[in-house]
């Protein structure tokens, strides 16, 4: 891969501008599927190229183009610098060049394993689609894997030098059973797993295993109940807590949201700039952290695209809503205390507000003290519905698989469990967390938000945790 | 653009041996994105952006890759041809596949729309006067899009269009919001003022207190914006023949077990506006209009080649993913001014919001009411409601809930901008529902 070498391009490019800088993503996705005993995905995409942006009149603007040639970096800039110009007849804030920290350094995921023989790669997803199929029930299953190579620089007229290297595996299992006409499907952590890791994942024997768990456990919910519907105890597995962090904590403390730059598109929030320092958002036992340093983690990273450093942060502690998920102009712009989470999806988008890492910190119990501390309840695991509205306030998600609770102990198996509710009042239903024996790490490369849109990947880890008072349901 | 991706993909498909077959997609787009709040801007900029994909078929195996270009023809065949090189490697290691759709002859095709877009410089200076007064949050997008296939057999399409979109809400201080979009391929300075004053007087009807509604079954109407976001659930393990094969489709039952829908309800897939391209990702063109439902009938599912070869039946020649690419639905009678009388005291909902399967399978959806949405009594509108969470199948909204359907329709343009600007959009009706479950 070319590396820029902004200073001699520099030298070549006449920038009428108060700052510059050029980010360049060089990015592969590789996938490879076999459903039902034949290949279903063969594929690679390679997106790369440049986005400049310039400050001007105090307005950044951007031009991007997959031409990396010094001529088209040049008309770039020019571009960029005539649509600055243009936004600052009614510009919505003056900004300085200090919201481009000018840090120098390096980033590298974790890995172990560099290299997969792709026949390898293709054994392993066929002995898998193998270990799915535990009956003449199941009627559909699928093994894919997905891995992601990511080199990205950044360079900036202040001296910013920032060079980030990624590989990210990700896999997916799914099994469909079905029987009476009856269907159920069961998948691992319900929309699978990835990670910022080295091939060691893909470790055959622990993936048979979990194969074998998904596909039984697919038979095993076509002939459950129904999940009841009540109001009552609720225990959330780690792969349905991914979720539920996500879009409820997430999303609604997102400065840029807090400021109504999504308004038209992903919502506003029902926090407001007031509510940091002061708002009880969930029981004292809730503790949210933007933590991008966690090894193996989706969206860990040393940079985020405005240059600022990456470090962890308290953002809910003990309850209490302390900081925002908002980047450097974020922060100028309400005065929020913010952390690096300025991100961009890649090099054809502006970055604008994510929420990377975000950790619910572990507490103090096993899974058995909290499953044995309910008398009456349901226990859910792995995400398969998702809904909530433009403030984050009212959601309904749905799981996979459910367990009822009774005196303290899982007993049967229930199908299409659903719960609903209200942010603040849910959280302060948080009666339990579980210990660092619970703890999983998780993550999902699809969180869309902004205009133009952009889906980027994010990394949620959570132990177990028990909710009193929820409304539960079955299906339709 | 469309000669540059004549004369590279043909250089490509000129290096291939007897043994092979060659599938080369190409899309791109130049686009300026202005992006505001409080109708001011907040983000301004500007993609270009081309990418190539091959496919290669040898030995009945396949497979495939797509790269970035830089729109320099001998710099992007060098590419191009190191692609092909490593997956003439990679294919060795595949194991056969039995459902290649290969690659055919046939009618090449060309269109390409030209328009009047406002140039980068302009944008604000146009777009600023008529939102002055007013909260906007919104996105201005612009520019060119395109789309091209050639294959190993001759076949050649070729799709690009000039367009643009204002996407926005407007936004009260209590924080009531109207959604509207002015696109078009020509823009009028005239026709935009006139269109964005009409959307600032609808703002009258929101400053009145919100009413909190209980959960319960109301009479509905959802205006055609909000029928738009429904249909686009049937993109999602819905009308698709492989989910139906595999289990996995809210319309399992009617393909099963004969349910039917209301009469009322007839969906067709309808390339006519010409919004959209009519070819695939296969170079297959698709059936002009391919009725969907008919009066509540289910008579055909989106069905492509590699689908047809796995069950055996005959494709439509569908997307790669078996999703709606110009859905039409049909008017009815119910007039517009008739639409508050009719609901009698019930709910008016002109916009839906983050719709997901609650049961898949079962058909039921859930989402948010969001915008300009009103409680309606005796026929009159009498104030906002504050948004409420719904969850209801599609057997009731377009089944036996559907008491009728209105006698216009409006173009609701697709307005999504992930990876790229989007083509075409849905063309739908509002609809009367004489009960709809409103649950949290």
């Amino acid at each position: 891969m070319e590396k820029i070498n902004l200073k001699s391009i520099y030298n070549e490019l006449n920038v009428n501008a108060e700052w510059f800088g050029i980010r360049k993503v060089y990015e592969s996705n590789t996938y490879r599927m076999i459903r039902d005993g034949n290949p279903q995905a063969n594929s690679t995409g390679i997106s790369h190229g440049i986005m400049v942006e310039v400050l001007k009149n105090g307005q950044f603007a951007y031009a991007a183009s997959s031409d990396m040639s010094v001529n088209s970096i040049q008309k770039a800039i020019d571009k960029a610098i005539i649509i600055a110009e243009s936004s600052s007849k009614n510009p919505l804030y003056n900004f300085s060049k200090d919201v481009r920290p000018n840090n120098k350094g390096k980033y590298k995921s974790q890995r172990l394993e560099t290299q997969i023989a792709l026949k390898d790669l293709n054994d392993i997803l066929r002995k898998s689609y193998e270990s799915l199929k535990v009956s003449d029930k199941i009627v559909s299953a699928s093994a894919m894997a997905r891995i992601t190579e990511t080199n990205y620089q950044y360079l900036s007229s202040d001296g910013a030098d920032i060079e980030q290297d990624f590989l990210i595996i990700g896999s997916s299992f799914d099994a469909i059973a079905q029987d009476n006409g009856i269907t159920q499907r069961r998948t691992d952590n319900g929309r699978g797993r990835m990670f910022q890791s080295g091939y060691e994942v893909f470790d055959e024997a622990e993936l048979t295993n979990m194969c074998s768990r998904i596909g039984n456990q697919a038979v095993e919910l076509l002939y459950a109940d129904e999940c009841p519907t009540e109001t009552t105890n609720l225990v959330l597995a780690p792969d349905q807590m991914l979720l539920q962090i996500h879009e409820s904590i997430g999303h609604p403390l997102e400065v840029d949201r807090i400021l109504g730059d999504e308004r038209n598109y992903a919502g506003w929030s029902f926090v407001r700039e007031q509510d940091f320092g002061n708002l009880k958002y969930g029981s004292d036992i809730m503790n949210i952290t933007f933590d991008p340093t966690v090894k193996k983690e989706l969206a860990s990273y040393g940079f985020d695209d405005s240059g600022k450093k990456a470090e962890k942060e308290y953002i809910i502690k003990d309850g209490i809503l302390l900081r925002g998920l908002g980047g450097t102009e974020s922060e100028k712009r309400s005065g929020i205390k913010g952390v690096a989470n300025f991100r961009a999806c890649s090099w054809n988008r502006p970055p604008i507000d994510r929420m990377a890492n975000l950790n619910l910190e572990p507490g103090d119990s096993s899974f058995d003290e909290i499953i044995s501390s309910v008398e009456k309840g349901v226990y859910m695991e792995s995400n398969r519905s998702w809904s909530i509205d433009d403030y984050r306030n009212k959601f309904q998600f749905g799981c996979e698989y459910g367990k009822l609770i009774e005196n303290g102990k899982l007993t049967k198996t229930v199908k299409n469990p659903n719960y609903r509710g209200v942010t603040t009042p849910f959280w302060n239903n948080l009666a339990k967390v579980g210990n660092h024996s619970t703890f999983e790490v998780f993550g999902t490369p699809n969180c869309g938000k902004g205009e133009p849109n952009q889906s980027v990947r994010v990394g949620h880890a959570s132990p177990t945790c028990l909710f009193n008072n929820i409304e539960v349901f079955g299906g339709a | 653009m469309e000669q540059f991706f004549k004369e590279l993909s043909q250089k490509i498909i000129e290096k291939i041996d007897n043994t092979e077959d060659l599938m080369i997609n190409f899309w791109g787009e130049d686009s300026h994105f202005t992006r505001f709040n409080q109708s001011k801007v907040r983000q301004n900029g500007f993609v270009s952006d081309a990418t190539l994909s091959i496919t290669l078929i040898s030995n009945q195996k396949t497979c495939s890759t797509s790269f970035s270009l830089s729109k320099n023809a001998s710099n992007d065949l060098l590419t191009a041809l190191s692609h092909l090189e490593k997956l003439r490697r990679d294919i060795n290691f595949l194991p056969e596949d039995p459902f290649i759709v290969f690659p055919k002859e046939g009618q090449s095709s060309s269109t390409s729309s030209k328009g009047e877009l406002l140039s980068v410089d302009k944008v604000v200076d146009a777009l600023s006067p008529a939102i002055k007064n007013v909260d906007l949050a919104g996105i201005w997008a612009s520019g060119n899009i395109y789309v091209g296939y050639a294959n190993s057999k001759g076949l050649l399409h070729w799709f690009s269009t000039d367009s643009f979109s204002f996407d926005y809400s407007l936004i009260t201080e209590s924080e009531k919001m109207v959604k509207d979009t002015f696109a078009g391929t020509n823009f009028d300075l005239e026709k935009y003022n006139s269109f964005m004053k009409n959307s600032i007087n609808q703002l009258q009807l929101l400053d009145k207190k919100s009413i909190r509604l209980e959960p319960g079954d109301y009479r509905t109407y959802i205006a055609p914006a909000g029928v738009s976001d429904l249909l686009g659930m049937f993109s999602w393990n819905g009308l698709s023949e492989g989910a139906i094969r595999r289990g996995q489709s809210a319309f399992l039952k009617m393909r099963n077990d004969n349910v039917t829908l209301s009469p009322c309800f007839t969906l067709n897939e309808d390339f006519s506006t010409g919004l959209t391209p009519m070819f695939n990702d296969e170079g297959e063109l698709a059936v002009k209009n391919l009725p969907l439902i008919n009066n509540g009938i289910l008579k055909n599912t989106l069905i492509n080649s590699r689908t047809a070869q796995e069950y055996q039946i005959e494709s439509n020649f569908a997307s790669g993913w078996e999703g709606l690419r110009s859905p039409v639905m049909s008017t009815g009678d119910l007039k517009e001014n008739e639409i508050p009388s009719k609901i009698d005291s019930g709910v008016f909902l002109n916009n839906l919001h983050y719709l997901n399967w609650s049961d898949n399978i079962g058909g039921r959806i859930t989402g948010m009411t969001r915008y300009a949405c009103f409680w309606v009594e005796n026929g009159e509108i009498v104030a906002p409601i504050e948004n409420m969470r719904f969850d209801d199948t599609i057997y009731n909204i377009f089944g036996e809930n559907l008491e009728s359907v209105t006698n216009h329709s409006q173009f609701i343009p697709d307005t999504g901008t992930y990876s790229s600007r989007s083509f075409g959009g849905t063309e739908c009706p509002g609809i009367l529902l004489n009960s709809f479950s409103l649950t949290l």
